[in-house]
């Protein structure tokens, strides 16, 4: 599965596609959803919650683990993705499409500098094996 | 992403075993910590391999440490693997597995000391489950028994017991029953399970041996394929029909290829741990230990109490005074946290017991466990939650097993 160019990319395996406006869509990385296993629950925030950047922000559950999510934008949760929740796998089958797991109004843009871009998260999952 | 890990059986998944933790290049993720633990100077106990470790590697196996061994826990995916082994058939690497033969004019009446069930009894080419207990009725392991001759039986220990239950023939044997020799056989041998529902058909196959008929479930038979001695065993830990089957180590990785060729979908530790949780059947260390008896954790169809057996009043005991907590099986009311294990088990406000196993079952699509209750609240159908790290789950108490396969 290749990278998206459009997203930017947390340390930590997470992602961001700003949409319209302000709006960011956040899901984990392809790397992330392999190395997790079979997600058999998502934990998702609050509608209207504030999430800080690097904050937790949600819980994927896989068959061995429980894996704290972190935010890769500061902001509040505008929207929650509820198909996951009846059908977690989906988080396995298109981390980067159909499992996003919520949408942040990005309460600073400049937060996006901070992120890699996928060139550098790919050169990042190099280093790290 | 940050990986906060559950304990699941012997294995910690959790950057933490590996004791070089600030000189480990790669600390976040546990995948790659265990694969470098190998290297690893800081690791005390190293982990052994079994004769099928390069195929799993090769194969894209994920190893873990289990018992004391590095052992796939998955392929393709925990639940693919699941679903293979309940539609078609798996394989499943179990050499971890202890095996001890006990031989000689003895061997019978020292199982029979130390098992609950009546196995010096047993016919030769039959097999049968039971417990070894303490003398206060703990569960020192759970295991079967295969009588293979007149004088020669082999009991298949659990990986992370074998020692303790070596130790424990020995002493028997060399205190009460002497006519009996104990080999460990765990490194010479290989064991192979293959599980599902087109496991029987596939070994009538390719075992010339077994026709005109297959052996009956619980039966055994020694033989050859293709000029190499195995042992078949229909006995699993999956509910499934299938077989266990023990080799010589040298020619693990030919069967192996075998029956990946015949189509048999390769597993790890994951899937049969799930597999085992739909059937309901006990792990050691998780749902039972030296600190649970057989009546507590339901198991007393496996118990000969009319035979004197190491542990056999304790039980009784039990038997006869009740106790006070009992297992239970239950699942959640939908999709959601899953009850693991520790999780506490409530009845409205109040703490009744402790799950001890649970999981997503993909067969049954909701997740369930298994937990040890105050004995009010075993009926079926009763309503109670469980403590998922802060989140009040509602479950469901149910009759066991949760999954049973269909019989012809």
């Amino acid at each position: 599965m290749s990278t998206p160019k459009q997203a930017k990319y947390s340390r930590e395996h997470e992602w961001v596609i700003v949409e319209s406006e302000n709006i960011g869509r956040v899901g984990i990385t392809d790397y992330a959803q392999e190395h997790l296993g079979d997600v058999v629950f998502v934990d998702l925030p609050e509608q209207g919650s504030e999430v800080a950047q690097f904050g937790k922000a949600a819980e994927v559950e896989s068959v061995k683990a429980v894996s704290d999510i972190y935010a890769p934008v500061a902001g509040e949760i505008v929207e929650t993705n509820q198909r996951i929740l009846e059908n977690p796998e989906l988080v396995n089958e298109d981390p980067y499409g159909k499992g996003w797991l919520f949408r942040v109004r990005l309460a600073n843009l400049n937060e996006l500098d901070s992120l890699m871009s996928a060139e550098e998260y790919e050169a990042h999952l190099g280093q790290i094996g | 992403m940050g990986f906060s890990a559950i304990a699941w059986e012997n294995i910690v998944l959790t950057k933490t075993l590996c004791r070089s933790n600030n000189s480990c290049p790669k600390p976040f993720d546990f995948w790659v910590v265990f694969n470098d633990l190998i290297d690893c100077d800081a690791m005390e106990h190293p982990l052994q391999q079994t004769p099928l470790y390069n195929q799993h590697t090769s194969l894209q196996g994920k190893m873990v440490p289990f018992g004391g061994w590095l052992m796939p826990l998955q392929f393709q995916g925990i639940l693919a693997e699941t679903r293979a082994v309940r539609t078609r058939s798996g394989i499943f690497d179990v050499s971890h597995m202890g095996r001890i033969t006990v031989d000689g004019p003895h061997a019978g009446a020292l199982l029979d000391w130390i098992h609950s069930n009546d196995v010096g009894g047993l016919a030769v080419g039959r097999a049968k489950y039971g417990l070894l207990c303490t003398a206060t009725g703990g569960i020192i392991d759970d295991g079967i028994v295969y009588r293979l001759s007149e004088e020669k039986y082999m009991l298949i220990a659990n990986a992370s017991n074998t020692k303790v239950v070596l130790d424990w023939l020995l002493h028997w044997n060399q205190t009460k029953y002497p006519k009996a020799h104990i080999l460990d056989i765990t490194r010479e041998k290989a064991m192979v399970a293959l599980q599902g529902p087109e496991a029987i058909p596939m070994m009538q196959e390719l075992i010339a041996f077994l026709h005109p008929e297959p052996i009956r479930p619980f039966g055994c038979k020694e033989g050859e394929i293709n000029g190499r001695p195995v042992l078949v065993a229909r006995t699993g830990y999956t509910g499934e029909d299938g077989v266990e089957l023990i080799l010589s180590e040298g020619d693990a990785a030919w069967l192996w290829e075998i029956l990946r060729e015949n189509g048999a979908t390769l597993c790890g530790l994951g899937a049969r741990d799930v597999l085992r949780l739909e059937a309901a059947l006990l792990l050691h260390g998780a749902d039972m230990n030296t600190d649970v008896n057989p009546v507590e954790a339901g198991l007393e169809r496996f118990v000969k109490s009319d035979k004197d057996f190491h542990g056999r009043d304790a039980v009784r005991n039990a038997e006869e005074r009740g106790v006070g907590r009992k297992l239970i099986g239950f699942q959640t009311l939908g999709r959601g946290a899953v009850p693991r294990s520790h999780h506490s088990i409530k009845d409205g406000s109040r703490h009744v017991g402790e799950v001890t196993s649970g999981g997503y079952s993909p067969t049954l699509d909701t997740n369930i466990g298994l937990g040890y209750v105050a004995p009010e609240c075993t009926v079926p159908g009763t309503r109670l939650s469980v403590d998922v790290r802060g989140r009040s789950v509602a479950v469901e108490v149910v009759t066991l097993p949760f999954y049973s396969r269909k019989r012809n």
